[in-house]
């Protein structure tokens, strides 16, 4: 198992090379980017100051590679510092991760415990009304748009039942105790992680129903039945565990749609995580934060696979890592 | 275990389909009312929204000029002269998603042209050689996947100056990667039919056998990741226009609708509503519709107990 990370962590490393390379690449593709091309002083939408900025952070006075060089030195080092408020970018990032951390994983939770038993239900009840009803209910989950879904529930909890949703805790609540401002603190996660979840409950309930149709199929279910056993305990005992294999794999690829939905949530929810920091610094070109955002996301989707990979073994014996 | 990726089961190839039985294809896709009805929905918005944007450019305007503002009618609610209201300017809204929608359906036609393009050429040569220009293509392929997608796309969107095409390169210049893994995982299986090895034999080339014999077997998954992925690509631009990076007024898109009308939510709860209506309505037109293909593609599922 150990072996099986270290070697897959050693994988990932050109992979987040080539992020690295490949945001470098984008961020030059800017407007500002060719700043170091002649006639670029002619551009009235460079600003004096993001001239100087870009100047002084990017290095354009150097080669091209000496430039991503310098660069990466100085995200590494925190040096790459924002446009903005001249923190380092790095360490903005760092700071915003926590948040959108536990938005995910509470939306990672929502997720599971709808999507399962939904896609389980609908698997015993394969092509009937019930299993038809549930498909059409997980396409409409897909086809909502998030920023609309956020933006009506904000809009009914604030301004019809007066419940305070937006941020990370109540203003101007003195809480008696740690546990309930624990408990408003965990309830402030939990409306834009449901908006977070909805996509990836329909994705994951319909991965559910397919895995577990398949496995209902297979010889060993006649066989459980043939020997007697009640449907219940063919489907739980028998189906369900095999079912899940796959499914496994399917979570790990939900942080990044989480990540890349946290943009729209967050900025609605007034949550402060690395979401509304990327629409922040898209807003103000803030080039280093957007380049960091880019690396750091990308890091935290290749940990998010590898921990899917080591589940995927632990839930099934016949999986060697090493 | 010899390779540490060859567990993961893509999303897109473990509902693909290798062999398929196209005879009655599409009695068993008719059979299916809701992707029936959703086929219909589908082309309903596409003759109105493609008329519409025609009609709009020869210069007759019904039932309002969507873009000519109008200060005494500001902020009207639904009526019978403005059957969805007007937003802040006096603009008809009915007008105006009516004019909005050719903008989402060409984003979605265009971006998912450009990623089927790319994701086909790319699948298909790494599928049909194998070896080291596999290895290289797939780790490109896996590097792409592993930043956030809407991250990609967002990055990618504020750097370029924005515009319907713009929008639509981007949203296609990020979203390849399904289809070309799709692709590939077809051409593996191809590769080592008799029809293939017999072309071959006759001295075929590659750009031949990938092209004429391979790719024409491959298509019909590629066509149901094609029309779900309308549905992603015209979800992506109303988002990107929501955060104000897609569309820029005036021209009027169904998320920059959204945005607009944002200030005036306690006083027009109609330029809110609508267009997310009419984002949903067609999403969900052409994924029900995708995943009914895909349904009619899939013996499994067609197997009635």
């Amino acid at each position: 198992m150990f072996k099986f990370i270290i070697r897959r962590l050693l994988i990932s490393l050109p992979l987040l090379a080539g992020v690295t390379i490949l945001s470098f690449f984008i961020i030059n593709l800017a407007p500002g980017g060719q700043i170091a091309l002649p006639g670029a002083e002619m551009n009235p939408s460079f600003n004096p100051h993001v001239r100087e900025m870009m100047k002084r952070q990017f290095h354009f006075d150097k080669p091209l590679i000496v430039q991503y060089g310098l660069i990466m030195r100085d995200a590494f080092t925190g040096k790459l510092a924002s446009f903005k408020d001249n923190r380092s970018a790095t360490g903005k990032v760092l700071q915003r991760m926590p948040a959108t951390l536990a938005l995910s994983a509470m939306a990672m939770v929502i997720t599971i415990s709808c999507a399962l038993p939904l896609g389980i239900y609908a698997a015993r009840h394969h092509g009937r009304w019930r299993d038809r009803l549930i498909s059409l209910i997980s396409f409409a989950l897909i086809s909502l748009p998030t920023f609309w879904v956020a933006y009506m529930l904000v809009l009914a909890c604030v301004r019809l039942w007066h419940i305070p949703v937006l941020g990370t805790e109540t203003f101007g609540v003195e809480f008696p105790n740690p546990f309930s401002a624990m408990v408003d603190a965990t309830w402030h996660v939990f409306l834009p992680a449901v908006v977070l979840a909805l996509g990836g409950i329909a994705v994951d309930s319909r991965y559910m129903r397919a895995s577990m149709v398949e496995a209902m199929n297979e010889d060993y279910i006649r066989t459980a039945r043939a020997k007697g056993l009640s449907e219940t305990q063919v489907a739980y005992r028998h189906a369900l565990r095999n079912s899940l294999r796959p499914i496994v794999t399917f979570i790990g690829y939900l942080l990044p749609a989480f990540l890349g939905g946290s943009v729209i949530v967050e900025q609605i929810f007034g949550y402060p995580g690395m979401g509304r920091l990327m629409y922040e610094a898209m807003m103000e070109r803030d080039m280093p934060v957007i380049m960091v955002e880019l690396m750091i996301g990308s890091a935290l989707v290749l940990l998010g696979n590898l921990l899917a990979d080591v589940l995927y073994a632990v839930v099934d014996p016949r999986v060697r890592l090493d | 275990m010899a390779n540490a990726n060859d567990h993961i089961v893509q999303p897109a190839e473990a509902m693909q389909t290798i062999a398929v039985p196209r005879a009655g294809l599409w009695r068993r896709f008719a059979a299916d009312r809701p992707a029936l009805v959703s086929m219909v929905v589908m082309a309903c918005i596409f003759v109105v929204g493609m008329g519409y944007w025609t009609i709009h450019l020869s210069g007759v305007h019904w039932p309002y000029d969507p873009t000519v503002p109008d200060p005494p009618a500001q902020l009207l609610p639904p009526s019978a002269q403005h059957p969805l209201g007007t937003d802040e300017l006096g603009r008809d809204t009915l007008s105006r998603i009516l004019l909005g929608a050719h903008v989402s359906l060409l984003i979605g036609f265009v971006a998912v042209g450009i990623s089927i393009a790319i994701g086909a050429i790319i699948g298909s040569v790494s599928g049909y050689f194998g070896g080291w220009v596999d290895t290289i293509m797939m780790r490109f392929v896996d590097m792409m996947m592993c930043i956030p997608s809407f991250f990609l796309i967002l990055t990618v969107a504020a750097m370029l100056r924005p515009s319907i095409w713009y929008v639509a390169a981007v949203i296609g210049l990020t979203g390849w990667m399904g289809t070309s893994r799709l692709v590939r995982a077809e051409f593996l299986t191809l590769r080592e039919t008799d029809y293939v090895q017999a072309a071959r034999a006759v001295g075929a080339g590659p750009l031949r056998i990938i092209f004429r014999h391979i790719l024409p077997n491959a298509l019909p998954p590629v066509f149901v990741s094609a029309v779900l992925g309308v549905s992603g690509a015209i979800l992506a631009e109303a988002s990107l226009s929501y955060l104000g990076f897609g569309v820029q007024p005036p021209d009027p898109s169904w998320g920059n609708i959204v945005a607009d009308g944002r200030q005036y939510i306690l006083d027009a709860w109609w330029l809110i509503v609508f267009p997310g209506v009419a984002i949903f309505v067609t999403t969900l037109a052409f994924y029900v519709t995708g995943e009914g293909l895909r349904a009619a593609l899939d013996p499994k599922e067609t197997k009635r107990i």
